[in-house]
């Protein structure tokens, strides 16, 4: 049964890096600058979740920390991305 | 030493299951990103990716670590409540954003904003 485990802990982290190879893929196609944000945008959605699983992984405590940094950041870039898009600045 | 080796068949089972589960979401979510056609419709796939995917490996790692440490482990939840406030504010955000843009720039893409809704300034002429 551990062996079902650890099959499965690979295969989600397998689907995971193949997800964030498509948002890569997004990223540098992608026609206009806001397909790029919303490829960035899940980007560090599914680095999160490669984070959560190599602490499932490795049975660590650290990545779940890293994990809502990750999130933590990801929010804020994106949120201030979508507002350089609206208005052409960020603080005003 | 790996510490999966510590743990329960009757646990390891439904974590597999959440693991496979939240995987394949995420992979299809961003495949929708990559395939689908216009940007309105792209925004769909990282909110399957935020609501379905995120949600599965977020409950496995909680099973993982309650079961594994011998005490309940909620702390994921934070990360979740975190998620399902965020990502409707971002969607909405990166929307707005892109509505704004194509309408200033004149872009009528099939079920875009140009079809909907035209900027005021052309209404008028009409």
């Amino acid at each position: 049964m551990t062996t079902l485990l650890a099959l499965a802990i690979a295969f989600a982290m397998t689907c995971l890096v193949l997800a964030m190879l498509l948002c890569a893929v997004r990223l540098l196609v992608g026609p206009s600058a806001q397909d790029r944000v919303l490829a960035l945008d899940t980007l560090w959605m599914c680095c999160m979740l490669l984070a959560l699983l190599m602490g499932m992984r490795f049975g660590s405590a650290v990545y779940y920390d890293a994990a809502l940094l990750i999130a933590l950041i990801g929010f804020a870039s994106t949120i201030a991305l979508a507002k350089f898009l609206a208005r052409g600045e960020i603080i005003q | 030493m790996n510490p999966i080796h510590s743990m329960p068949a009757w646990a390891a089972v439904p974590v597999a299951l959440l693991l496979v589960l939240g995987g394949a979401i995420a992979f299809i979510g961003a495949l929708g990103l990559v395939r689908l056609p216009t940007f309105y419709q792209r925004i769909h796939g990282p909110a399957v990716i935020v609501a379905l995917g995120a949600g599965c490996i977020l409950a496995a790692s909680m099973l993982y670590f309650t079961v594994l440490q011998h005490r309940p482990v909620i702390h994921e939840l934070l990360i979740g409540a975190f998620l399902l406030m965020t990502a409707p504010v971002v969607a909405m955000l990166v929307t707005r954003a892109s509505v704004y843009r194509d309408l200033q720039s004149g872009k009528r893409s099939p079920g875009g904003p140009g079809e909907v809704y035209r900027p005021p300034d052309e209404r008028d002429g009409h």
